[in-house]
């Protein structure tokens, strides 16, 4: 128990003198992270809003599919992502194995799925009325689909904040394709699992508390965005 | 220029059961043309076909400018509006729900604010203005849908059941904007209504949609 106590204050310590390395780390998973929630958004939500709003075959199977996606395991993402850019995959030639892009492109399709189902759940959810009102006011066909948009943004912000949970608190895929490698490749995620390992719980704990307190900013982040969406469908 | 319309022998069925099968009928500008009948006799299923929000099975819905026939394309559709019955307002503010036909023909900023600061006195709902939309009462909802549909200077108005959900006290106000409106020679208003006794008191013609045949009872006046 002690020990946890004194792991405990090395790690507020470290923190609060704002250890070089520690920072460095932080700096590069809210950069990755960013980036590939970034990515994920620009491309998942006008799939989101091409599977809400047009008709085609196979329709509902993309959208299970993509929903059963949203389950992917990250170790599996990232063994065929490794396959596919190690120097004798695919893809190899473009040298991206064990570098922060490799590490986005895993986070991107680990967050493409739940950000293009959720965002789709919220705009398949907005009332039809929106739309016959819209088009009865003289939108064109761009124009009503904007309209049914903006009524889901709160829907779609909260797919975007899942999203963000998502990719902040992997492990399995970065540390493939990534290969923690410090001052490059290291996150807050991968040094975690390291330091446990080598039983250096300071530097741990240390991230360990700000990944929670990201999260925590994260989930209340959420609460607040859907319970100001539920109040203004509710009135 | 004023928007007249024509349908002939506008037909549609809903799964087997055929709910207009000949209606007919030249709407001339100016005027309140009001529409009843029984429930489910296709009054709204007219309506929605005349504003081409839906197709007919048969039959053609025709505009005519100065006896001209006018194509049904964006400009024509941005001449005519309806406000249906369940009105559908957006998830913002009164101003931004009656701005919304503005906005989205790139009308400026300043011109926007002044027109809809106008309707809004007209339909009393001025002291709402900042209001979330949501938050109104359904007859205010309903002054809503009117506002946000005279706004853009239509030149015809179809309005599905109005009252139809709406207390005593705000369906006095919407007939009192009706009538204001044909005062001030508004738009050629096409309205469809249960309700007999405001059927009459409203209407410049009255026509009425009976075995799904739309015939002239009175007018015009």
């Amino acid at each position: 128990m002690n020990s946890i106590i004194e792991s405990f204050s090395r790690a507020v310590s470290l923190i609060l003198n704002l250890d070089k390395e520690l920072w460095g780390i932080i700096f590069l998973s809210v950069e990755v992270s960013g980036t590939a929630l970034v990515a994920a958004t620009l491309l998942g939500l006008p799939a989101a809003a091409f599977l809400g709003f047009k008709r085609f075959p196979l329709r509902g199977a993309v959208v299970s599919i993509l929903n059963t996606f949203m389950g992917l395991p990250p170790v599996a993402v990232g063994l065929f992502l490794y396959l596919l850019l190690s120097r004798s995959g695919p893809l190899g030639f473009l040298s991206l194995l064990y570098t922060p892009t490799a590490m986005i492109i895993a986070q991107t399709i680990l967050a493409f799925p739940i950000v293009t189902c959720l965002s789709h759940s919220a705009i398949v959810s907005v009332d039809p009325i929106i739309r016959q009102a819209s088009m009865t006011l003289g939108a064109t066909q761009f124009q009503v689909s904007l309209s049914v948009i903006r009524e889901a943004r709160y829907g779609i912000i909260s797919a975007v904040i899942a999203g963000l949970g998502r990719v902040m608190a992997e492990v399995g895929a970065i540390l493939i394709v990534g290969g923690n490698i410090l001052g490059f490749t290291r996150v807050m995620t991968t040094t975690i699992a390291m330091e446990t390992d080598k039983g250096n719980f300071e530097l741990a704990l240390a991230l360990g508390i700000i990944l929670l307190s990201i999260s925590l900013l994260i989930n209340l982040t959420l609460y607040f965005v859907q319970k100001r969406g539920a109040a203004g469908a509710a009135r | 220029m004023s928007l007249g319309m024509e349908a002939t022998k506008v037909a549609k069925t809903y799964n087997g059961n055929s709910v207009l099968r000949d209606c007919s009928y030249s709407f001339r500008p100016p005027g309140v043309y009001i529409l009843t009948g029984p429930n489910g006799c296709g009054k709204s299923t007219f309506l929605r076909i005349a504003a081409l929000i839906e197709q007919p099975d048969s039959g053609t819905i025709g505009f005519f400018s100065d006896d001209k026939r006018v194509d049904a394309d964006l400009r024509l559709k941005r001449k005519i509006t309806l406000v249906l019955p369940k009105v559908g307002v957006f998830n913002t503010s009164v101003f931004k729900n009656v701005a919304y036909g503005l906005t989205i023909r790139g009308i400026g900023k300043q011109e926007t604010e002044e027109k809809v600061k106008k309707v809004l006195e007209f339909v009393q709902l001025s002291h709402k203005t900042r209001q979330n939309a949501l938050t109104l009462s359904s007859g205010e909802t309903q002054r809503l849908g009117i506002a946000r549909a005279l706004v853009m200077g239509p030149d015809i108005l179809f309005l599905d059941e109005p009252t139809a959900s709406v207390d005593q006290k705000n369906s006095r106000i919407i007939e009192e904007i009706l009538l204001k409106m044909k005062q001030e020679s508004g738009p050629t208003v096409i309205m469809t209504t249960h309700d007999q006794s405001q059927a009459k008191r409203l209407a410049d013609t009255l026509l009425v949609i009976r075995d799904g045949v739309l015939a002239a009872e009175k007018g015009p006046k």
